[in-house]
């Protein structure tokens, strides 16, 4: 009997590296040392049943691999993802009730299968229905559900639109009774008019089902629109996190005042915003201190000695201390 | 080079088709733009509604089975859509600089940016390559790469993503071209570097009078940068205006419905409108208005008739709703 989650998920202290050194003998040989890549340090926050927490940042912060081990994809190097009430791991709990959906739904559906055998692969797996019947009526259920048509259960991949594609890979994801979701940048595929459907469609599915979900993606205006709670990361750290319309109304550290002010903004029109600099450092040689501070408008001495810690939801020593 | 009242670029009933053996697609259906010195047209659309085609067609640079099937393109008071290949390398590259989405596909991984920088450079001016080399060195100080005397000797591989966008628009800039097609030139890129290559288009624009064809799906970066804005679907213009009317105010049930479908920053809770459905394939447009079929406001004519790009108070939109008699009728 696998045990029920509640939903409620929490990231332990998760930290991950990876070894992108030359081989053995090739290091011998060049005299270069080990290169080790920090993808992920510390990161901790806890996501509530029924809500939305988005990560957001830059490519290369960490919020992909993040994603892979919270699903169990990826295996933490320190510390761990727990599924609150049955205090498992997530590899222990192998899949059930914890789900993905990609950002590209042209690769992450297998081109050579049937819709409904997509949709029915988590059902047969976990051995959710009794008979061939039932699982048939609840392929239907299910295809209904994402707004498609049951007729297109027997139709390939490659028949659907991205947002189409992009709903059979919804519904997929809930075929396995899943209460927790991670959408790994689920719209930024699709167009404008499609990428509304999809996400109204989300929203729809998480008060009909109550279901949770990590959302994460590069585009603050889709957060905006998705998320409760919010965490933004760079280079492998959380630097602040919050309230969506707190963080999104006052946000206090500088990196996330920089993304907010990058934005290009359709409402406002051209905006004097203070010219942006740089870019986010390599993760193999990150600065010393905080990772921001070659960038950052505010940086005193301290910024470039230690690495700030989160306190009071932010990791900034200029915004802690005034 | 231009006279200072003259469009730099004058697209006039420009059609592209590809040949298939279902027959002929019509990727752009008679489209007509002009672009004047120092400004920037967007052009959004979804994903095959002909917007990147429509730069390449100007640039020349379709290939079979795709052929420009009718129409003019006027680049500066000279037609260029009838040159002969010959011809029309001069003008690519030298009056027109093209930026493209991926900037590691459009700069070769063997050769350092400098190298490239100058062999265009000697290709359409006359000069020494030493000279050459000097000016590479400040197109790149002028697209904000840091020490350029240093970074000329890079190869591509060795800038990341925003600085080797830097070096394609460097690229593109090497021969003081009239008008520069940016083909979605920040779609692989962060919102923060987005920002800063958005900056360096608008000052090119404002500093050295360029024009600018800004192809995009991303109404944000519209909303950014163009004076103009024209809107396309299935191939044809839906709708082409002033940025801040077409923003604010957009006329064509399209439009409204792409601006609507936008989540914001700042953000309120109301449900994005979704415009239901998506574009239809070029091998099955329908008749009538393109759109009619996903439009909320469709009525009797729009299933048979073909709006026209019609003048509506200043702008410019394809739909019955906007035309009077169509209305009364």
């Amino acid at each position: 009997m696998i045990p029920q989650s509640d939903g409620s998920v929490s990231i332990r202290k998760v930290g991950r590296q990876f070894d992108i050194s030359d081989s053995w003998i090739n290091r011998k040989f060049s005299g270069k040392p080990r290169q080790i890549v920090n993808a992920l340090t510390d990161v901790e926050f806890e996501i509530k049943r029924g809500e939305t927490f988005a990560l957001v940042g830059e490519s290369g912060s960490g919020k992909s691999t993040l994603a892979r081990i919270v699903v169990g994809l990826l295996d933490a190097s320190q510390g761990e993802v727990v599924i609150d009430s049955s205090l498992q791991t997530v590899r222990a709990a192998g899949g059930h009730g914890i789900q993905m959906v990609f950002q590209d739904p042209y690769a992450s559906l297998n081109p050579r299968w049937r819709v409904e055998r997509i949709v029915a692969e988590p059902i047969r797996t976990l051995n959710l229905v009794a008979d061939k019947a039932q699982l048939s009526k609840r392929i239907d259920e299910l295809l209904e559900l994402v707004g498609l048509h049951p007729d297109d259960r027997k139709k390939y991949p490659h028949q659907f639109s991205g947002g189409q594609r992009q709903r059979v890979a919804i519904a997929r994801a809930l075929a396995s009774e899943a209460q927790f979701i991670v959408c790994d940048e689920p719209t930024s595929a699709l167009d404008v008019s499609v990428q509304a459907q999809i996400l109204n469609l989300m929203r729809r599915l998480q008060e009909q089902l109550g279901l949770t979900y990590l959302f994460i993606s590069h585009d603050l205006a889709v957060v905006r629109y998705m998320a409760t709670r919010v965490g933004v990361l760079y280079l492998g750290r959380i630097v602040e996190i919050g309230e969506v319309a707190e963080l999104f109304a006052n946000p206090r550290h500088p990196y996330t005042k920089m993304l907010f002010e990058a934005v290009p903004k359709v409402d406002g029109g051209r905006s004097d915003r203070t010219r942006l600099q740089g870019e986010i450092p390599s993760p193999i040689n990150p600065p010393p201190g905080c990772a921001f501070h070659p960038r950052c408008p505010v940086a005193v001495d301290r910024c470039r000695r230690d690495v700030p810690r989160l306190i009071n939801q932010v990791a900034c020593h200029v915004a802690n201390a005034g | 080079m231009t006279p200072p009242d003259e469009p730099v670029l004058s697209v006039r009933n420009l059609s592209v088709e590809f040949d298939t053996r279902f027959g002929a697609l019509k990727a752009i259906d008679n489209i007509s733009f002009e672009i004047g010195r120092g400004e920037v047209l967007g052009v959004v659309g979804e994903s095959g509604a002909g917007k990147s085609l429509t730069g390449s067609a100007i640039a020349n640079l379709i290939v079979p089975p795709g052929k420009v099937s009718g129409g003019e393109i006027w680049l500066g008071g000279e037609r260029i859509d009838n040159l002969p290949a010959s011809k029309m390398r001069r003008v690519r590259g030298r009056r027109i600089g093209m930026v493209f989405q991926d900037p590691l596909t459009s700069l070769n991984p063997l050769f350092r940016v400098g190298d490239q920088i100058v062999e265009t450079i000697l290709t359409h001016i006359d000069c020494s390559p030493s000279v050459a080399r000097k000016r590479a060195i400040e197109l790149l100080g002028e697209v904000g790469i840091p020490s350029p005397e240093e970074r000329i000797d890079s190869f591509p591989h060795e800038f990341s993503g925003g600085m080797r966008q830097r070096v394609v628009i460097a690229l593109a800039l090497c021969a003081d071209p009239e008008l520069i097609i940016a083909d979605e030139p920040t779609t692989a890129l962060d919102v923060v570097v987005q920002a800063q290559i958005l900056d360096l288009l608008r000052a090119l624009c404002d500093e050295r009078g360029v024009a600018i064809m800004l192809v995009t799906h991303d109404m944000g970066v519209i909303a950014e940068v163009a004076d103009r804005v024209a809107v396309v679907y299935a191939g044809r213009i839906a709708e082409i205006g002033r940025r801040d009317e077409l923003i604010s105010q957009p006329l064509h049930p399209y439009a409204r419905g792409l601006m609507g479908a936008i989540p914001t920053v700042t953000g309120t809770d109301r449900e994005l409108v979704q415009i239901s459905g998506s574009m239809p394939r070029l091998t099955a447009i329908p008749e009538g208005c393109a759109f009619h079929s996903r439009c909320g406001r469709k009525f009797e004519p729009c299933a048979i008739q073909r709006p026209e790009l019609m003048d509506h108070e200043g702008r410019k939109v394809a739909c019955h709703l906007y035309n009077s008699e169509r209305r009364a009728a």
